[in-house]
């Protein structure tokens, strides 16, 4: 039987300044994973993104709302949740900024990163409101680092 | 970040030092090109080799930056791109839209 990893929670008021901190911890979080820097570098840039969008575009810049990112490792792979309390989105109606007319716009970018960056990104809106996103990265683990504990 | 400016041959050089990320850094590099050009440059290269991360906001400051130079019938380059900001500008294809040397002086030379 695999007992599961630990989850890392950090919850955040809805302010830019704190999304340092929330990338600091997730990649703190992670240490224990012994990472190589690239595979680390670009977890933390997909948190990054996926809070400043939930802090913009979720959130609305309401400071007194939150946004909650939950961190854990199952399977080989890194998994990041990120939920804020706004009103949803529709994928279907964010530009691509990849588009030719698009590539001099100076914002747009958030998803492009998140995708790049990530194996898999899902979205799940709340009945009564709030997005969550669910980030998956495929990890290499080193041998007898942070590899999930088997009971006997 | 910190961004310390310089003139050399003609041109403003813009040294950002850090991250140019969402809150601070972004912010950081748009007063820094708006000095320049409120100081007259029309001639600015950014060098990058002291920036260690660069998000989409950063990017965005970037691009922002760029349009509002040549609005003004000016120059924006960029030199001595680290490798992770290299990527981000590869993945949002802006590789393709900003004119980027590896070195100082090559960039210098091109203006």
């Amino acid at each position: 039987m695999i007992v599961p990893q630990p989850e890392v929670l950090v919850a955040i008021s809805s302010k830019y300044e704190n999304i340092e901190f929330v990338q600091t911890a997730i990649e703190a979080s992670l240490f224990l994973l012994a990472l190589d820097e690239e595979t680390s570098f670009q977890i933390g840039l997909a948190v990054r993104e996926a809070v400043a969008n939930a802090i913009e575009h979720g959130n609305s810049e309401d400071a007194d709302k939150r946004v909650e990112v939950r961190c854990r490792c199952e399977n080989e792979r890194v998994v990041v949740q990120v939920r804020d309390e706004g009103e949803g989105f529709d994928l279907e109606n964010v530009p691509d900024p990849l588009e030719p007319n698009n590539l001099l716009n100076t914002s747009g970018r958030g998803i492009l990163f998140m995708n790049e960056f990530m194996d898999e990104i899902d979205y799940t809106f709340g009945a009564d409101g709030g997005t969550m996103v669910t980030m998956k990265k495929s990890i290499t683990l080193a041998p007898k680092v942070a590899r999930p504990i088997e009971e006997e | 970040m910190k961004i310390s400016a310089r003139h050399r041959e003609g041109v403003t050089v813009l040294d950002p030092k850090g991250k140019i990320t969402i809150g601070a850094g972004d912010v950081a590099l748009r007063e820094a090109v708006g000095e320049a050009l409120v100081a007259g440059s029309s001639k600015i290269l950014i060098n990058l080799r002291g920036v260690s991360t660069c998000d989409s906001s950063g990017i965005g400051e970037m691009v922002a930056a760029y349009t509002t130079v040549k609005n003004r019938g000016g120059e924006l380059k960029l030199c001595a791109l680290p490798a992770k900001v290299s990527d981000v500008l590869q993945i949002t294809q802006l590789i393709t839209v900003f004119e980027i040397y590896d070195s100082e002086d090559e960039a210098i030379a091109s203006f």
